[in-house]
């Protein structure tokens, strides 16, 4: 039988479910464990975090969850990928090695170290020599918003984990490595695909789309039949077992709950999809309108037939930098006329906030109940509503005006209208606004930079 | 009255989808609840329709076809009040447009329009 590597996802965000690499490692066999935390605005979070604690700045959760783990992966063999290294991939794994001696596993853990995508200290460099950061929606250029910036991570891909895992490494740990490279790298390091092999690394990055969020393809937020997805209160994650000619199926663990069908994987398929002929990555270029799907047997799904295009010159970059302030504030309206009240109560709000002369960039409303998700489209409001809670934002950039608007919310349970209540949580919190600016940079000026250091217990 | 043409259905019969962001897009995958309902999808839910169902809410509608898949993908674009961290919609990241698409009604032949509505009413 020719070779297969099964890389199960046992994390689909940071905050994903603690329980699901415990899961993936002790249900059944495994090959390897991707991690994966890192969603846009994660980076900047993790910056401020290091800017007030310079051991901090990774995904924290990722330690406690190797230390219920690493026995099994020690004992089984089971290789760890993960980007919970965040702005300080270093300090992650200074602490993975740490729990590995506590355990007494310091002999058999070695920590593959992936560093260089952190560019924020080379951002005027880079200006400087004529890479311009332009966002890639907007197109402004990055000197508009400079003083502000805040983190700036180029996405690294598959290369440096495989070159991890050829030096030894049992847990690879990186900062911004795409989600996908997390997957790919282990499948080009098992089956020996060449990096110019468009098709197969095209394949081995929808498998790694296909997992990288989790319990996502594998039951969870399915909205076909929804009903009849059953235990997903013990929902098994994704697993890809891939083979050397670039097919492979997605399963999940016998006994475990949730559901793998041709309907779960379409779904995770076209989440975040922008042109589906051009799924770009570090790695080449995935053409999703090639994919065949196929149910192979109770909770197996077969994919094959995918292909892919040459990588491009540029890597993307994510940059987080300083917008401004905001704050959103509830109340809760009860029947009769729920909305109605809710809606006269909104108007209060927005004519005391203009006579005190407070400038925004946006003030929202949402009525929740009636079409804080929907809008307009939810149609005319029930006024037999049992309740319709008044949901208000307001967005500007200076902090002051945010501030006050906090202040107003309360005084609306006695000078307002009636049948209020829910306001029990104090006034709403100011929060600092960290916004996310994507651009491109020539993949020469980063990848010498990239750095893979192979480190021991 | 019933059009000679067909009769209207609401997408939710005919198709399942997810959506995610990209900054301030929106996008929506739009399945078709079995491979013989795609062709009926792709004719149909067209760019421009979706664009007049989500007016006054999204800026501009580019579509994408997957019959591979037997899928539309739509990008709504400046559909979520700035997106990310500077939104402040409840859905900041676009996750129920999904769901909103599905209200949007085509016209489809009779013969379809009997075929699932007799198990709309059944799953109401």
């Amino acid at each position: 039988m020719s070779k297969v590597v099964r890389v199960a996802a046992g994390q689909g965000f940071w905050g994903d479910w603690l329980e699901a690499p415990i899961h993936q490692v002790k249900g059944g066999p495994i090959d390897y464990l991707m991690m994966d935390y890192l969603a846009e605005v994660t980076m900047s979070i993790m910056q401020k975090q290091r800017s007030r604690d310079p051991a901090a700045g990774y995904a924290r959760d990722f330690v406690p969850a190797m230390e219920r783990i690493l026995p099994d992966v020690a004992a089984k063999g089971i290789r760890v990928t993960s980007n919970a290294g965040g702005v300080n991939p270093r300090g992650c794994a200074e602490a993975v090695l740490e729990v590995a001696r506590r355990l007494g596993l310091g002999g058999t853990i070695r920590v593959g170290l992936v560093t260089g995508d952190d560019i924020l200290d080379r951002l005027d460099e880079l200006l400087a020599r004529g890479h311009e950061l332009r966002d890639l929606d907007t197109g402004r250029p990055l000197s508009d918003i400079r003083d502000r910036v805040r983190s700036a991570n180029a996405y690294l891909g598959m290369a440096p984990v495989v070159d991890a895992l050829r030096g030894g490494a049992t847990i690879v740990i990186t900062g911004r490595v795409t989600d996908t490279g997390l997957t790919l790298g282990p499948l080009v390091h098992e089956l020996g695909w060449r990096a110019d092999d468009w098709d197969r690394i095209a394949a081995g990055t929808v498998a790694g789309h296909i997992i990288e969020c989790g319990a996502q393809s594998s039951g969870g937020n399915l909205l076909k039949d929804w009903r009849r997805v059953r235990g997903l209160e013990r929902v098994g994650f994704p697993i890809v077992e891939a083979a050397e000619d670039g097919t492979f199926v997605v399963t999940k663990h016998p006994r475990s709950g949730g559901v793998v069908s041709v309907a779960s994987v379409t779904e995770q398929l076209v989440y975040e999809m922008g042109d589906p002929r051009s799924y770009i990555t570090p790695d080449g270029i995935a053409d999703f309108t090639t994919i065949r799907l196929r149910q192979a047997g109770k909770d197996r799904v077969q994919v094959s037939g995918i292909c892919g295009l040459p990588r491009t010159g540029m890597l993307k970059v994510s940059i987080a930098y300083f917008y401004g302030y905001k704050a959103v504030g509830t109340l809760v309206y009860a029947w009769p006329e729920a909305y109605a009240k809710a809606k006269e109560a909104d108007r209060v709000l927005r004519a005391r906030l203009a006579d005190l002369g407070l400038r925004f960039e946006q003030i929202l409303t949402e009525f929740v109940g009636a079409d804080a998700t929907h809008g307009r489209l939810s149609g005319p409001p029930d006024p037999e509503a049992p309740e319709v809670q008044l949901r208000i934002g307001v967005r500007a950039r200076q902090k002051g005006p945010v501030e006050r608007f906090t202040r107003e919310l309360a005084p609306l349970v006695l000078t307002g209208p009636p049948s209020v209540t829910g306001f029990a949580g104090g006034r709403p919190q100011v929060e600092e606004i960290v916004a996310y600016w994507p651009a491109l940079v020539d993949r020469r000026e980063i990848e010498p930079a990239v750095r893979v250091e192979i480190l021991r217990a | 009255m019933r059009k000679a043409r067909g009769e209207k259905v609401q997408l939710r019969w005919l198709a399942h989808a997810r959506s995610g962001d990209k900054g301030n897009t929106a996008n929506v995958g739009l399945i078709a609840l079995s491979a013989e309902l795609y062709p009926l999808l792709a004719r149909t839910v067209t760019a421009a329709r979706v664009a007049r169902h989500f007016r006054g809410m999204v800026s501009r509608v580019e579509r994408y076809e997957l019959p591979n898949l037997g899928a539309l993908n739509f990008l709504l674009h400046d559909a979520l009040d700035g997106g990310g961290t500077i939104s402040l919609k409840t859905d900041a990241q676009g996750k129920v447009y999904s769901t909103a698409l599905l209200r949007m009604e085509v016209p489809v032949p009779p013969a379809v329009a009997r075929r699932v509505h007799p198990r709309a009413s059944a799953r109401r």
